[in-house]
């Protein structure tokens, strides 16, 4: 069918003759339905048969065109090819628009790529559908890792937490198909509860620009979506497998999808994922195996102009913690830090035993839209969300079955939202959102709750709009309000409760007295403004994002509410009732290349945060368990910036040279001294080598230079023991690292791909400064990993 | 909003109220699900939890087969709360004397008192106590357990003491969870390589007479 097309635009074509042959054409692609983008669309200029790629946004350029009128081809896997003329004079822009749809069968790619701009004047990063299944041996945070300015805290290597440019936990937001995820993202060693190998696209926001999935994303927002379904009658799905070395366990993941021209469509998806023990380059790293398994369904009726959609998921992970990370107060740290290797190494084995976590999170949503004339595209959507989180460490007698952490988040949400096309250069979003989030900590653990129960109300409204002034200027901005109102039921220990004052300041709030415990009943309001503004600039081949934000975070219930011994860290957190809202204010810019040859982005930024909230060593408590580190919460001013850089240059046909830098820095400007957990500056460099003509052979061959961080904050401190007092070093970072990994991908037919992943190819021994077991053990050895894809 | 109001394009203000309608009337709706969803809600106060596991108490009797009784007590009520233990001794050790000293483990955030000591003992193959002493003190320590743990290594809560000539330091009692029993000197009450988890240490300022 396409063939066709283009012999028939072929035997039409005109030649053109000597003249003024300089021009360039730059166009756009987009659904002619809801305007999103199209990506990785190819564009074939019928009179010279040179093709292009439509880019992340929807963009390609064609040079050295004349001064006539030329046909092109385009093309793209969800929708029907289509050929254009157009006239070409002097340097041209030009938006075109196809249907998205299929025309037969045999074209589906079901992989392809379409994308709904959040913002439009933040550069917007994309994790491809390549990408996504390269790392669907891994987890969400992995995948998100290939990103530049984006980082993770870990917790061992399963438990990977996003950070953006710095910044983590609640202050960055992950939309999950359309939902807020709530899976208690407080702390540092909690995981996303997302199975990235149902995701179909992925994206990060770096700032708060995007205020409609919330006014405090201070760090960013991350949107994973399910992949798009066809309107058209078909049955497809497609499975993984995969297995590998390190570790050895692997990963199954299938899914299939009905559906049919009139819009109806139904999918299901299921997944498992099971490693035994990981390994170091030197050694086993006992007790940190993972069993995952995941479903999703959705089913729905997409009538372009009206539709509803029905989405369940349910995510259930097991995860092992190092062994050897589990220590009892500071007199064990000692040891566990003066020893070259883990303190305890075992036999590989697949049984997760204690410590451990085990995280159920069941996410519903129904959400249904109506285009109305002269309003626009109405949506309204529901959703709830249920996470279990149980933590269990190692514990006496009959205890040791039970879990020392058991929490119960559920959150229901209702959104409605209104998109307008007002006009061709005027869209704008507005709407309200009201949640209601109940915590209850089970008092079956016999352990005080580290999360005290509550029930946080909340209802916000915003309103956003971007106007294209011209074809180079298009101006966004954008306001959102937010109220919380949280009211708490926290057990206090009398004697915190009057060291810190507050049976002075809050005795009215003591409902009850159980000996040395205090039940106390704070009810806190939040209101919370923020508001973006920014331009995009486009001239030539190049685009400048230029945006302003300012955005406010309620502290979360971590941050209030922390009082007592962190088992898994084995630290004792202390929070504080009166914290209020921190704010930030955040400029980032962009400048954007897209050639044919190079292309680069370049992302400066700078953030400054008043109110930060921050977990530091303030000093070392003696219990009758041993000495432990006394981490508090509190608030100072703070400030970052720093810099992320892509580039790509193609060296000769079908060789890329493709460069990544990360770079920031964050100070706390009250102590005048770094911040914590900072990541430090890594680059990544990778050649790349591709043949489409030959099996769509790929071959990559990354190498990922991480430096040391060399600003940090000194937390070391001082352990009296029985004969001697130790210095505790837990502050300095590790060496900086070199890591070579090798990526080899072929599809032996249309249908199957075959890929060989090995990273860590060198089998390299490195610590990982944002690795909270960084103090335990070496991080991954050598991983090899093999994987099938199959599309039917 | 506002801002967006004052557009001079007529067409979109006309738009902009129309649609405000509609959001009102929606975000109506919206407050009052979430009201709904809100009252069923029941505020019931959550119970308090008195941590079982917790050590609270140290107690070591020591007794000489004549003579005064010496009691070694550490008591921290509020565990990881901001009070530090309280060390209490009650008095010297007479010179060259044999005492045999039983540990005990209580937690005093229940009463009565729970006998930890019971649960050391039902898994004495994950536990062991150990004694260091520091400092110029003359004592010798062995252990005197009336029963072993299941592989024939000691527990420590029983224990031999001799007192040599006058002098003064410190005596440590440490009770460590999952213990390598097996390594180098640690079933002779060697702590340096047991490895394990620290449930308890306590140190004691003591003197001979």
């Amino acid at each position: 069918m396409r063939l066709f097309t283009l012999l028939l635009l072929l035997s039409c074509s005109v030649h053109s003759f000597s003249q003024d042959c300089n021009n360039t054409l730059y166009g756009s692609l987009l659904d002619i339905h809801d305007g999103s983008v199209l990506t990785g669309a190819t564009v074939i200029v019928a009179q010279t048969g040179v093709g292009v790629l439509t880019d992340l946004d929807g963009n390609f350029v064609i040079t050295n065109l004349c001064n006539a009128t030329y046909q092109f081809q385009i093309s793209h896997p969800s929708c029907s090819t289509k050929a254009f003329s157009i006239l070409v004079k002097d340097d041209t822009q030009k938006t075109f628009k196809l249907e998205h749809h299929l025309e037969s069968l045999n074209e589906i790619i079901v992989n392809g790529k379409t994308t709904n701009r959040a913002t439009k004047s933040i550069y917007e990063n994309l994790v491809d559908q390549q990408t996504i299944t390269t790392y669907s041996s891994g987890s969400l945070g992995d995948a998100l890792n290939s990103i530049s300015g984006v980082s993770s805290l870990n917790t061992g290597n399963t438990v990977v937490k996003p950070m953006i440019n710095g910044l983590h936990s609640s202050r960055v937001l992950i939309i999950n198909n359309g939902v807020q995820m709530q899976d208690q993202e407080w702390g540092a060693e909690h995981a996303p509860s997302i199975d990235i190998k149902a995701v179909g696209s992925l994206k990060v926001i770096k700032g708060a620009g995007a205020l409609q999935y919330g006014g405090n994303a201070i760090g960013g927002v991350i949107i994973a979506s399910a992949p798009k379904v066809p309107l058209l009658d078909s049955l497809y799905g497609k499975t993984i497998l995969s297995g590998s070395s390190n570790g050895l366990g692997g990963v199954v993941s299938s899914s299939l999808t009905k559906s049919y021209q009139n819009g109806l469509h139904a999918s299901i998806q299921g997944s498992l994922k099971r490693y035994g023990d990981f390994n170091a380059p030197n050694y086993n790293l006992s007790n940190t195996g993972v069993f995952e398994r995941n479903i999703s369904a959705k089913i729905g009726f997409n009538r372009i102009d009206y539709g509803v959609e029905a989405y369940y998921s349910l995510f259930k992970n097991e995860i092992g913690i190092l062994r050897a990370s589990h220590i009892g107060g500071a007199e064990d740290q000692v040891q566990a830090i003066a020893s070259p290797v883990p303190t305890i190494i075992k036999d590989f084995t697949y049984s997760i035993g204690n410590p451990r976590q085990d995280v159920t999170h069941h996410l519903g949503r129904i959400k249904g839209f109506k285009d109305i004339e002269n309003i626009g595209r109405i949506s309204l959507q529901y959703d709830y969300q249920q996470n279990n989180r149980l933590e269990f460490d190692i514990r006496r007698g009959s205890n040791s079955g039970r879990a020392s952490l058991d929490l119960v988040l559920d959150t229901q949400t209702l959104t409605i939202d209104v998109a307008s096309y007002i006009s061709e250069k005027l869209t704008a979003k507005f709407g309200v959102v009201g949640g209601l989030q109940t915590n209850y900590a089970n008092p079956e653990t016999g352990i005080r709750r580290l999360i005290p129960d509550y029930d946080k109300y909340s209802f916000a409204g915003f309103a956003s709009g971007d106007f294209t002034i011209n074809q180079k200027w298009v101006l966004e901005a954008g306001f959102r309000f937010d109220y919380t109102h949280m009211n708490v039921f926290k057990f206090y220990r009398r004697s915190f409760w009057e060291d810190r004052g507050y049976d002075s300041q809050f005795s009215d709030l003591v409902i009850e007295e159980y000996g040395n415990q205090l039940l106390v009943n704070p009810k806190l309001d939040f209101y919370n403004p923020s508001f973006t503004i920014g331009t995009k600039y486009s001239f030539g081949l190049y685009k400048l994002f230029t945006n302003y934000s300012m955005s406010s975070r309620a502290p979360n219930a971590s941050e209030q509410f922390s009082e007592g011994l962190h088992h898994s860290a084995s630290i004792i957190e202390l929070g504080d009732l009166q914290f209020g809202s921190e704010t930030a204010h955040k400029i980032s810019l962009t400048l954007q290349k897209r050639g044919e040859r190079f292309d680069f982005t370049v992302s400066p930024f700078a953030t400054k945060i008043d109110d930060f909230i921050l977990i530091e060593p303030t000093g070392i408590r003696q219990t009758i368990r041993g000495n432990f580190q006394v981490w508090e919460y509190r608030q100072t001013q703070a400030q970052m910036y720093g810099l992320d850089l892509d580039a790509s240059l193609s060296l000769i046909n079908n060789m890329r040279f493709v460069h990544q830098f990360s770079l920031v820095k964050g100070y706390d400007k009250t102590s005048n001294e770094p911040l914590i957990s900072m990541p430090p500056a890594s680059t990544l460099n990778s050649l790349v080598y591709t043949n489409p003509g030959f099996k769509n052979l790929s071959i990559a061959i990354q190498s990922n230079y991480v430096f040391r961080q060399n600003e940090f904050p000194n937390t070391n401190f001082e352990v009296v023991l029985p004969e001697s007092i130790e210095y505790i070093d837990i502050s300095t970072p590790p060496a900086g690292y070199h890591l070579l990994n090798l990526n080899i991908t072929a599809a032996i037919n249309p249908d199957m791909q075959v890929g060989l992943y090995v990273n860590n190819l060198l089998n390299t021994s490195y610590r990982n400064y944002l690795n909270r077991l960084r103090y335990y053990a070496d991080d991954l050895g050598r991983n090899i990993t093999l994987q099938l894809k199959y599309n039917y | 909003m506002k801002t967006l109001q004052l557009n001079s394009i007529t067409n979109f203000k006309f738009q902009t109220i129309k649609t405000m309608k509609t959001m009102k009337k929606c975000s109506m709706y919206a407050l009052l699900a979430i009201a709904m969803i809100g009252c069923s809600d029941d505020d019931a106060a959550p119970l308090p939890i008195n941590e079982e596991e917790v050590i609270t108490t140290v107690i070591l009797t020591l007794t000489p087969e004549s003579g005064d009784q010496v009691v070694l007590t550490t008591q921290d009520l509020d565990g990881d709360g901001p009070d530090e233990p309280v060390t209490t001794v009650s008095g010297s050790f007479l010179e060259n004397t044999e005492y045999t000293g039983a540990a005990r483990f209580l937690n005093e955030t229940e009463t009565p008192a729970e006998e930890i000591t019971d649960e050391v003992l039902e898994e004495a193959d994950e536990h062991q106590v150990f004694y260091e002493i520091q400092g110029g003190l003359d004592i010798g320590i062995m252990y005197n357990d009336d029963q072993q743990d299941t592989q024939g290594n000691p527990i420590g809560l029983q224990i031999i003491l001799s007192t040599g000539a006058a002098s003064s330091g410190s005596l440590t009692v440490t009770l460590r969870h999952e213990p390598n029993k097996s390594a180098e000197g640690v079933s002779d009450g060697d702590i340096t390589n047991a490895g394990g988890e620290t449930d308890i240490t306590t140190t004691f300022n003591v003197s001979i007479q």
